[in-house]
């Protein structure tokens, strides 16, 4: 198990990791997510050793890492534009960390041609990487960090320079050969569908601090604050002091889970996903259409809805236009309740 | 965790530091001491005497003056001949890239050979008169470092994004607006930093000016040298000396500042880059580079063909004279002999020098995260910079006056010549591999690391593919650079050891038509295996040999 305690890092002038705590059990994959500048690359760095830490302690399978220099803890990463040495092919690329623990020709070559199966590369040990795509760089970036055997695999963003669909495949791929290989692996992300499908786990990162973590269904339904909500996506906010008529709003989910025991949905903080409100002509809620984007598969509505205000909602792609009378239905699952 | 190799690194460092500080800081500040504290005490009474001497006054003038003149001429020919080898395509630009660069390598000494027999009364050019006068210096400056603007601004020009000046076009600037607001700013620091290091060279030039000066011109540096060896006024010459330290040290570290911003600013270069071909509007700057290769050629040219003048006709006797031992009474060995010396102690100094610039170029290439080491890195870098500014007259004669007793009794010991020019190519050395090396995206390093290789082979993997053709291209250039050394060994090289610029300036010291054609030939000679050395070079294309 990897175990981070309080681990601080401090550049002159800013902290780029404050007091951030962390478990990942072997054989899981934890997502760390944050936007850009939280801190959640520099966490990963000082995971891998290349960035010293201030203070608290990393620790692996009960072993204190302090000391330990980056090419004996055992930690590949991959990083998020590859770094795969120009000047060597595919094959040497991969095969590079078997050289290093004096592997025969014949032995890696074996190993390699594994690997590039494993990662969908068949046939491209000779090439360059620069004569590589971006998803196929990621791919033998990834099959280079696997070759290393690594205890843990750390991967810094490895899927955010690709275009999306190639993403959304990649990231179904990537997933598949963690759990079939049984890595363990510790990826931070800021691509929330990235973070869902790879991971098991998820830990929201902000400001340099864990804001929370947890299951990562848990977290995307029942985020903990309204940072964190707004974070995964959540875009509106509806404050308890506030006047609307809440009679629409399904009840705070079952105690336990994120709205707390007792809560109530005229008393507490409700966050709101775009996807929350749509129009349906059986739904109880009216309103009058303001503006509309289209979007690939659906229409993104304003709608100023009787007695609660202007509000995100989702129509079918075939639907109103600005200034249309329209009916909403409330769906349970864009609606969560905040415990403040 | 990360210290270890951070130690070892900075051991390394000691080595090329404990050089410097015996070989260059040592010899300097023992010539200082000399000067200034005579009697083992501070004596600073000569330095306003000195100061105001008349003879003192006319010769810093000179030197400024004929400095900015010619970085002014040098800046103004270099660009549009810049912009017309980096920025254009077509047939031989490479040859013409060759040419132009050429005279930067060439021996100062050979240089101002090739300028006297142009301008001299009866050379292609001495109806003009100019011989004797100062312009032959500025000629000879212009054409020494039109190779340091052209590589240098061409460099930085050739990586720049049409896209930025394009999108100036469509916004409605016209070429000259696009010129003055987006295409001179992205070059200023290049052309500054382009321009520092010309006048840092006219500045200190000394072979040239002791060539072409005579008696009538002299610059501080040719006047450190008159004033040590001739006058014996040792105070004289420390405190040129120091002034020129101050000088130099205050134009390296402007120099440096302009360095790290281009270094930046290469970095965020787009792709879209590509040489256009030429066209009508281009035909001022094409004439510009036709000049500049007129102006290039025309003094090597000549330089060959009055070296095949033997009295009224043609011939190679003085060719064969090289061979000659006893060929003339000016001389102790013969020229050829000379050339193996040359050779030989080019060899010795090209090692010696890329073993301490390599060490070095990797310590200066490394960015500490601390802000104290980061700054001691660059002290580092500055302090190996030196070299190239200070006098060489100054380093050469610290040597004899320092490096006399034991445990460094050296004076007579063959091995000061080899030093003394691995400390003058030390700094190009440096200048070729590190920007190479801080190229390198330290992440390759820590990819290798993460994958379980240690400090070193991870150096090795991320930095050793990209490296192996500059240090080649480094060999080559500080071979040529100990090849033409002439203002410290001129002092070091023994009577019966010379190198080929001692004899050519003994040859040129004496009068009489066959000493001339003599060190004609010898010029000729070290032209020759200077511009193959640098063909090569060139050939290997890197692109930032020269480039500071």
């Amino acid at each position: 198990m990897l175990e981070l305690d309080d681990v601080t890092v401090t550049f002159p002038g800013a902290t780029a990791v404050d007091r951030v705590g962390l478990r990942v059990e072997e054989g899981s994959v934890l997502a760390v997510l944050g936007p850009s500048g939280c801190g959640k690359s520099t966490l990963l760095r000082s995971v891998a050793g290349l960035e010293p830490i201030s203070s608290g302690s990393i620790r692996w399978r009960g072993r204190d890492l302090a000391g330990v220099p980056t090419h004996e803890r055992g930690f590949a990463l991959m990083f998020q534009d590859g770094q795969l040495f120009a000047q060597a092919s595919v094959a040497d690329n991969i095969g590079y960390p078997l050289r290093l623990r004096g592997q025969g020709r014949r032995q890696r070559a074996g190993r390699v041609a594994e690997l590039l199966e494993l990662v969908g590369l068949g046939g491209y040990a000779d090439r360059r990487p620069a004569t590589l795509s971006g998803g196929e760089q990621q791919r033998v970036a990834l099959a280079r960090s696997l070759a290393a055997d690594p205890a843990l695999l750390l991967l810094d963003e490895p899927l955010s320079s690709l275009d999306r669909s190639l993403r959304d495949r990649l990231a179904g791929d990537l997933r598949e050969i963690l759990t079939t290989t049984g890595t363990t692996a510790l990826l931070v992300t800021h691509d929330h569908d990235e973070a869902f499908t790879v991971a098991d786990r998820m830990a929201v990162m902000l400001d340099g601090r864990i804001a929370q973590e947890g299951d990562a269904v848990e977290v995307w339904r029942q985020p903990v604050s309204r940072e964190v909500a707004s974070f995964v996506g959540y875009d509106t906010i509806l404050e308890p002091t506030s006047t609307e008529r809440r009679s629409w709003l399904p009840p705070a989910s079952p105690a336990g889970a994120g709205g707390g025991p007792g809560a109530d949905p005229a008393s507490s903080v409700v966050a709101l996903r775009r996807s929350a409100l749509r129009v349906d002509p059986e739904g109880e809620l009216r309103g009058v259409v303001r503006r509309v984007v289209t979007v690939s598969d659906a229409l993104h509505l304003e709608v100023d809805v009787e007695g609660v205000g202007r509000m995100p909602a989702l129509a079918a792609d075939r639907g109103p236009e600005v200034g249309d009378d329209v009916r909403l239905t409330v769906d349970p699952r864009g609606v969560a309740h905040l415990p403040e | 965790m990360r210290r270890a190799p951070g130690l070892a690194l900075g051991l390394a460092a000691l080595v090329p530091l404990a050089f410097l500080a015996v070989f260059f800081v040592l010899p300097v500040s023992g010539m200082l001491a000399r000067g200034l504290w005579p009697d083992g005490r501070l004596d600073l009474s000569g330095v306003p005497e000195v100061l105001g001497r008349a003879r003192t006054l006319r010769v810093l003038t000179f030197t400024l003056v004929s400095s900015l003149a010619g970085t002014v001429v040098t800046l103004l020919l270099g660009l549009p001949v810049a912009f017309v080898l980096y920025r254009l395509r077509f047939p031989s630009r490479g040859v013409l890239r060759a040419v132009v660069v050429m005279p930067f390598v060439l021996p100062t000494v050979v240089v101002g050979v090739m300028f006297r027999s142009l301008l001299a009364p009866g050379g292609p050019l001495g109806g003009l008169g100019l011989d004797g006068t100062w312009v032959p210096i500025l000629l000879a400056f212009v054409f020494f470092n039109l190779a340091v603007v052209v590589r240098t601004v061409g460099g930085l020009w050739e990586g720049l994004d049409r896209r930025a000046e394009e999108s100036a076009a469509t916004l409605g600037a016209s070429p000259w607006t696009v010129w003055r607001t987006v295409t001179l700013p992205a070059l200023a620091p290049g052309i500054i930093s382009a321009a520092t290091l010309v006048f840092l060279f006219c500045s200190t030039a000394f072979g040239v000016v002791l060539t072409l000066g005579g008696l009538r011109y002299g610059t501080v540096e040719t006047e450190i040298y008159l004033l040590t060896v001739q006058f014996l006024d040792l105070q004289g010459a420390a405190v040129l000396s120091l002034l020129q330290l101050l000088a130099v040290v205050a134009m390296l570290a402007l120099a440096a500042r302009t360095r790290t911003r281009r270094e930046q600013t290469l970095r965020r270069v787009g792709a879209l880059a590509a040489a256009r071909r030429p066209r009508r509007g281009d035909i001022p700057a094409l004439a510009a580079t036709a000049l500049a290769v007129a102006f290039v050629l025309l003094p090597v040219g000549t330089l060959v063909v009055r070296s095949l003048r033997v009295g009224p006709g043609w011939g190679l006797e003085h060719y064969r004279a090289l061979t000659d031992p006893d060929a003339t009474a000016a001389l102790r060995v013969s020229v050829t002999e000379a050339m193996a010396n040359s050779l030989r102690t080019a060899v010795d100094a090209t090692v010696l020098g890329m073993l301490l610039g390599l060490i070095v170029a990797v310590v200066v290439s490394r960015r500490p995260r601390s802000p104290r080491w980061a700054r001691t890195v660059s002290v580092l870098d500055g302090a190996f910079m030196l070299p190239l500014g200070i006098s060489a007259v100054t380093v050469g004669f610290g040597f004899l006056i320092t490096l006399d007793r034991p445990p460094l009794d050296l004076r007579t010991s063959p091995v000061l010549v080899p030093i003394a020019q691995a400390m003058v190519a030390l700094p190009l050395v440096v200048r070729t591999l590190a920007p190479v090396l801080r190229s390198v995206d330290p992440r390759q390093r820590e990819a290798a690391a993460t994958l379980g290789a240690g400090p070193w082979r991870a150096a090795w993997t991320a930095e050793a593919p990209v490296l192996a053709r500059p240090v080649l291209a480094a060999t080559g250039f500080a071979f040529a650079v100990s090849l033409g050394e002439f203002g410290a060994t001129s002092f070091l090289a023994r009577p019966d050891r010379p190198t080929v610029p001692v004899v050519i300036y003994q040859l040129i010291s004496r009068p009489g038509a066959d000493h001339l054609g003599m060190a004609l030939a010898a010029s000729v000679l070290l032209a020759l295996v200077t511009v193959v050395v640098m063909g090569v070079v060139e050939r290997l294309r890197v692109g930032s040999v020269g480039a500071f």
